[in-house]
C-alpha cells in the first residue's frame, strides 16, 4: 500500500512545536534539585512524543538529537539520575535548537548548527558519567534506520546460525501455550496462520495433559500442539511468529533432517518474507526537496486556528437558526398579497432575523478570540534569559492570562510588548546591587496584566525598578535638537519624548533596546492596531505601559455624522461626549487654532470640513456641533454639521485598492449601500498641524 | 484566442490578445480585455478626502470598497457631466504581487479586438521629460488609431500631460521621427 | 467490517495510524489518551485496540488493564505503539494483558502486517 506520509506531516510540526512550547515553559518551572515528578513526566512525554513522531515521519536528525534529551530525562524520571541546573540549562538550549530544527524542515531547508554538536556534546558527556546508564546515546542516523523490532530482521542474526543449516528445512515446533494467552487476546489459530504463509504447516494436537473437566477453565489455554514447518524461511523469522508469547509459553523448536533439497546459493536475505523498508529515510530527502526557495519563516503567524467542537457546533446551531428565520421569511414573501397580519410576521421575522444575525457574528468573532497566555507564555523564558544576561534579578507575574483577544491582534502586539518589557528589564530595573542600596527588594519584578475594559483590552506592563530618567531624557532630546535648550518642560511631557523617532537612550547599540527602533516605532504599531498606549512613571519607583487595543480589527462600533454632505464614522469608543458650544466659551488662539472651554478644561477644535476639503454648513463652532474625542489619551473638540446613527459597522479596507489616505482609517458600507469613510482621529490630529501646539499649551 | 501559451506556431509574434477599445475625448483606447472585470453604469461615489481630482471616490462593489477615476482628469481634459449613459469600465490590475481593483470613467466603449502583437507598435519618443509611459503600445483597427493603455500607469496620483488631440500629436511625431521597425 | 480503537496522545500518529487502517478497510475510532479511549471502549465493542504508551492522565499499560477487567473486552487484540523495545516494557505490557507490540518507529506496511497477524 502506499501511503504518503507526507500529509501528516503539517500536523506533526504544529503538534510538536506545540510540545516544545510546553517542555519550555515546564522546565522554566522547575526548580532543581527536586524537580516536581510530574513536570518531568510532562516534559519526558513531549520529548518522547517528538522523537517517536520525527523517526516515523522520517525526519531523523530531530529523532536522533530529541532522543538524547529523551534518554536524560528518562534517567531523571526513573530516578537514575538528579536533575541539576546544568540540565535544566541544556534542554532549554535544546528546545531552541530543535525549535530551529522544525522550522527549517517545514519550510524545506536543511539545517545546520554548531550548536547542535556542542549541545549533543554536554548531552554525551552528561550521559556517559554515571556507570550503568542503560543505553547509549544511538548514534542519530543508526537509531532511526533500524527497522521496527517487530520485524527485527538483521542481516545479522542471520549469519549466527550456520548457514548449510538455514535454509529449506523441516521444524518440529511443540507449542505448549500459556494458560493466559488468550486472556491476553493472543490466538493460537492466528499465529499457525501466520506460520503457513511461511510455508507447509502440518498441526497435531498429540495426546494432552489436561485437567478434570469440572476443573476446565475456559478462558485458559492448556492445549499442546505439535507443528511441522517445511520452510525456507531461517528460524529467526519462525521465532518472530510467537514473539509475543514467547515469555509465557514453553516453545521448542527441532529441526528434522531435511526432506527438501537444499537450493544451491540462495540467500537468505532472499526469503525474508517481509521486506523491512527502514521508516522512509526518504523523509529528510524529500523535505529538502520542497521549494528550497522559501525562507524560513520567523514569524509566529500560523494560518490555522484550533476551535473547539463546542464552539463549532454552537454555530451550526446558529446558522440552522437563521436557516429557518429566512425559510420563514421567504414564505410570507411569497404570498400574493401582503395584509397586515403578513406585514406583522415580516416584522417579527426580520426582527428575528437581526438577532440570530447578530448572534451569529458575536459567535464567528468568538472563534477568533484566543487567551492572551498565549503571548505572555514567551515571556518567562524571556525574562530569565536576558535577566541572566543581565545580571539582574527579575521576577514575572503574569496576571489575567485567560482575557481573549482576537487572534491577528495578539499577534502584532506581541513585538510591541517585548520590546516594552526589554526597556524594563533594560533600562527599568536596576541590579541587585544598586536595588539593595535603595532599600529595595534585591529582585526586580515585571507585572504583565491583561483584562477587558469597555469594547477593548487592555494590557499593563509595570515594573518596580527606577522609573523614567526624566534629566537623561530631556538631555538627550536637547542634544538631538528635539527640544530648544532654554525650553522648560513638564515631567510629562519629558515623559512623552521618548516616543519621540529616533529617540533612545542607550549608549551603545546592543541586542536590547538601544537599537533606536525605539518607542515611537512601537507606539505605531500599536496605533496601527487602533489602539494606543500610555506611560505613568514614577522615578526611584518604577514604571506602567498601558496599551489599549480593540476587541477586534473587524467590526467598530461608530457614531454616523455629518459634515456638508459627506457621511463619516467616528469610533463610538473615542467619543467623549458632544455637545453645542456658545460663541462665549471660543477662544481663538491665532488665525487657525481655536479652543473651547469644557467645564475647567480648554480643548482644541478641529475643523473637520477644512481638514478634509469640503463645504460645510456649519463654519463657525457656535454653529455647528463639537464632539469631544480622545487623541492618545487627549481631548481633542471635532467641529461636525451633524450627529446621525449609530451603528455597529464592518470595517473595509481603502488600501487594498486604492492607498491610505491621510485623516482616514478605512471605510464601510452602510445599511444602504453607501460607503463611509472611518475618521482617524490621531491623523486627523496631525493633519491640523495641532501637535506642536499641545505641548507647549502643556 | 487566447495568449499566454508558448507558442508552437512560427509566428510567436502573432499570438493575438483581445482588447476592450473605448471612446474618450475623440480618441480610441484600448485595455487587455483579460483585465476588465465588468462594465457599469455611474453611480454616486463616496468623495475622499483631499484626493487629486481625478479620483471621483469610491464605491460599493458587492462588499469591497473600489475607488473611480476620471480618465479625462486623469489625463488633464475637461470632464463631462455624469448622466445615464456614463460608463464605468472596472479594472483589475496586477500590482505589487496583489490586485487593485478600480474603475475608470470613460465616454462610451467601443467594441473587442483581436490584435496581435505584431500589429502592435511603441509609442514614438516624445522627447524631453514627457512620461509616455501610460501607452502600451499603438495599433490600428479600421483605420482609426488606438492607443493601448498601460493600465498600472493609471493608478498613480500624478496628472497624466495633457492628451487631448493625442492622436493627432502622436502623428505628427510619426512624421518628425521614422519609426522603429516591428517588434 | 472491522472496527479498531486507536488511542495516542500524538494527533499525527493517530492520523497516520487512522488513516493507513481506513484505506485498508478498516473502521476506525481515535481517541487522546487512556481515559477517553476506556469511556469509548465501554461504549461499543471493538475488533481490536492499539495504543500509545506514552500518554498522559492514563498511559496505554493502565488502559490496557482496565480494558481487560471489562467483560467485552477479555480476549479483544491489544497492541501496545511503544518506542521502548525493552524486555521491561515488553513484560509490563504482557502482565497487563497487551497481546504484542509495534515498535515506534513504524511504516504504514509494518502497521498493517501487524493488525492482520492479529485479526486474521
Amino acid at each position: 500500500m502506499d501511503i504518503d506520509l507526507s500529509q501528516f506531516t503539517q500536523v506533526f510540526f504544529e503538534e510538536s512545536l506545540e510540545g516544545l512550547e510546553v517542555m519550555e515553559s515546564e522546565l522554566l518551572k522547575l526548580t532543581v534539585p527536586q524537580p516536581d515528578p510530574e513536570t518531568i513526566n510532562t516534559i519526558f512525554r513531549a520529548a518522547h512524543s517528538i522523537k517517536g513522531g520525527s523517526a516515523t515521519f522520517g525526519f531523523n536528525q530531530v529523532a536522533g538529537f530529541t532522543h538524547l534529551l529523551e534518554t536524560l530525562l528518562d534517567e531523571i524520571r526513573d530516578g537514575r539520575r538528579e536533575m541539576t541546573a546544568n540540565h535544566q540549562d541544556m534542554l532549554l538550549l535544546s528546545v531552541d535548537l530543535l525549535r530551529n530544527m522544525l522550522q527549517a524542515l517545514m519550510a524545506g531547508q536543511s539545517f545546520e548548527s554548531p550548536q547542535q554538536q556542542e549541545l549533543e556534546n554536554r548531552f554525551n558527556q552528561e550521559l556517559s558519567e554515571v556507570a550503568g546508564v542503560e543505553e547509549a546515546p544511538d548514534n542519530a542516523s543508526q537509531s532511526n534506520e533500524k527497522s521496527a523490532a517487530k520485524v527485527s530482521e538483521t542481516k545479522d542474526s542471520e549469519t549466527k546460525e550456520s548457514e548449510t543449516k538455514e535454509t529449506g528445512l523441516s521444524w518440529q515446533i511443540d507449542f505448549h501455550a500459556g494458560a493466559d494467552i488468550l486472556r491476553c487476546g493472543n490466538d493460537p489459530i492466528l499465529m499457525f496462520n501466520e506460520l503457513a504463509e511461511l510455508g507447509e504447516l502440518k498441526v497435531s494436537l498429540p495426546a494432552q495433559e489436561l485437567p478434570e473437566f469440572e476443573d476446565l477453565d475456559p478462558e485458559s489455554c492448556r492445549l499442546y500442539w505439535q507443528l511441522q514447518l517445511d520452510t525456507e524461511a531461517p528460524l529467526e523469522r519462525i521465532k518472530e511468529v510467537f514473539e509475543w508469547v514467547e515469555d509465557d509459553c514453553e516453545i521448542h523448536y527441532q529441526q528434522l533432517p531435511a526432506k527438501t533439497q537444499l537450493v544451491e546459493g540462495v540467500s537468505p536475505q532472499e526469503q525474508a518474507p517481509i521486506s523491512t523498508s527502514a521508516p522512509d529515510s526518504q523523509g529528510a530527502a524529500t523535505t529538502a526537496k520542497v521549494e528550497s526557495g522559501k525562507a524560513v519563516a520567523k514569524t509566529a503567524e500560523t494560518s490555522s486556528i484550533r476551535v473547539s467542537t463546542d464552539k463549532i457546533d454552537m454555530l451550526i446551531n446558529m446558522v440552522g437558526e437563521l436557516v429557518i428565520t429566512q425559510a420563514m421569511l421567504g414564505q410570507i414573501g411569497q404570498q400574493e398579497h401582503i395584509d397586515d397580519n403578513a406585514l406583522l410576521s415580516l416584522q417579527q421575522g426580520l426582527e428575528q432575523l437581526a438577532n440570530h444575525t447578530r448572534d451569529l457574528q458575536e459567535s464567528v468573532m468568538q472563534i477568533r478570540m484566543l487567551p492572551i497566555s498565549f503571548a505572555f507564555n514567551r515571556f518567562p523564558r524571556l525574562v530569565r534569559d536576558i535577566g541572566q544576561q543581565l545580571g539582574k534579578k527579575v521576577e514575572l507575574i503574569l496576571k489575567g492570562e485567560e482575557t481573549e483577544l482576537d487572534k491577528t491582534v495578539m499577534e502584532k502586539i506581541v513585538d510591541p510588548m517585548v520590546h516594552l518589557v526589554r526597556n524594563s528589564l533594560d533600562h527599568g530595573i536596576e541590579s541587585p546591587a544598586v536595588r539593595s542600596a535603595k532599600g529595595k527588594p534585591e529582585t526586580g519584578r515585571i507585572t504583565l496584566n491583561a483584562f477587558h475594559q469597555g469594547g477593548n483590552i487592555v494590557i499593563e506592563i509595570t515594573d518596580d525598578g527606577a522609573g523614567l530618567d526624566t534629566g537623561r531624557i530631556l538631555a538627550k532630546a536637547r542634544d538631538k535638537g528635539l527640544v530648544g535648550a532654554e525650553e522648560e518642560l513638564s515631567t510629562e511631557a519629558i515623559q512623552q519624548l521618548i516616543f519621540k523617532p529616533g529617540f533612545s537612550t542607550a549608549d551603545s547599540v546592543s541586542d536590547l533596546s538601544g537599537r533606536g527602533v525605539g518607542m515611537d516605532v512601537v507606539r505605531r504599531n500599536i496605533q496601527a492596531l487602533s489602539g494606543s498606549v500610555e506611560l505613568a512613571s514614577t522615578p526611584g519607583k518604577g514604571s506602567r505601559f498601558t496599551i489599549r487595543l480593540p476587541l477586534t480589527l473587524a467590526i467598530l462600533d461608530g457614531q454616523l455624522v455629518r459634515v456638508g454632505e459627506h457621511t463619516y464614522v467616528v469610533p463610538l469608543v473615542s467619543i467623549y461626549e458632544s455637545l453645542q458650544v456658545e460663541s462665549s466659551k471660543v477662544n481663538k488662539l491665532s488665525e487657525e487654532h481655536e479652543v473651547i472651554r469644557l467645564r475647567d478644561e480648554y480643548l482644541p477644535v478641529i475643523r473637520v470640513y477644512q481638514e478634509f476639503n469640503h463645504l460645510a454648513q456649519a463654519k463657525e463652532v457656535k454653529e455647528g456641533l463639537v464632539m469631544v474625542v480622545d487623541n492618545n489619551n487627549q481631548k481633542v473638540g471635532l467641529l461636525v454639521d451633524e450627529l446621525l446613527a449609530q451603528q455597529q459597522v464592518v470595517i473595509k479596507s481603502l488600501e487594498d485598492n486604492y492607498a491610505k489616505v491621510p485623516g482616514v482609517s478605512g471605510a464601510t458600507i452602510l445599511g444602504d449601500g453607501r460607503v463611509a469613510l472611518i475618521v482617524d482621529i490621531p491623523g486627523l490630529v496631525t493633519m491640523s498641524g495641532l501637535n506642536q501646539t499641545q505641548e507647549h499649551a502643556a | 484566442m487566447t495568449e499566454s501559451n508558448p507558442a508552437t506556431s512560427a509566428a510567436a509574434k502573432d499570438q493575438s490578445q483581445q482588447y476592450l477599445t473605448f471612446m474618450m475625448a475623440d480618441e480610441e483606447y484600448g485595455v487587455d480585455i483579460l483585465s476588465v472585470q465588468e462594465i457599469r453604469g455611474w453611480e454616486a461615489t463616496t468623495v475622499i478626502p483631499n484626493a487629486p481630482p481625478h479620483v471621483k471616490g469610491v464605491i460599493n462593489l458587492r462588499g469591497t470598497i473600489v475607488p473611480i477615476i476620471d480618465l479625462r482628469q486623469r489625463f488633464g481634459i475637461k470632464t463631462l457631466a455624469y448622466g445615464p449613459t456614463t460608463v464605468v469600465i472596472v479594472l483589475k490590475v496586477h500590482l505589487d504581487k496583489q490586485y487593485k481593483v478600480m474603475g475608470i470613467v470613460v465616454d462610451a466603449v467601443s467594441d473587442v479586438f483581436s490584435i496581435t502583437q505584431s500589429e502592435i507598435r511603441s509609442a514614438p519618443d516624445f522627447g524631453q521629460d514627457t512620461d509616455m509611459r501610460f501607452i502600451h503600445g499603438l495599433t490600428c483597427v479600421a483605420d482609426k488609431m488606438v492607443i493601448l493603455l498601460n493600465i498600472n500607469m493609471l493608478l498613480g496620483n500624478e496628472v497624466l500631460p495633457d492628451a487631448s488631440q493625442l492622436s493627432s500629436l502622436l502623428q505628427q511625431l510619426d512624421l518628425e521621427q521614422p519609426q522603429a521597425a516591428n517588434l | 467490517m472491522k472496527t479498531i480503537l486507536a488511542v495516542d496522545d500524538s494527533a499525527s500518529m493517530r492520523q497516520m495510524v487512522s488513516f493507513t487502517l481506513k484505506t485498508a478497510g478498516f473502521d476506525v475510532t481515535e481517541a487522546n489518551n487512556g481515559e477517553e479511549a476506556l469511556k469509548v471502549a465501554q461504549g461499543r465493542e471493538f475488533d481490536l485496540v492499539i495504543s500509545d504508551v506514552n500518554m498522559p492522565i492514563m498511559d496505554g499499560i493502565e488502559l490496557i488493564r482496565n480494558l481487560r477487567e471489562l467483560p467485552n473486552y477479555k480476549f479483544v487484540p491489544m497492541l501496545m505503539l511503544t518506542t521502548e523495545s525493552t524486555s521491561d516494557k515488553k513484560q509490563q505490557g504482557r502482565a497487563a494483558g497487551a497481546t504484542g507490540w509495534i515498535v515506534k518507529p513504524f511504516n504504514p506496511d509494518q502497521l498493517l502486517a501487524t493488525v492482520r497477524k492479529v485479526l486474521g
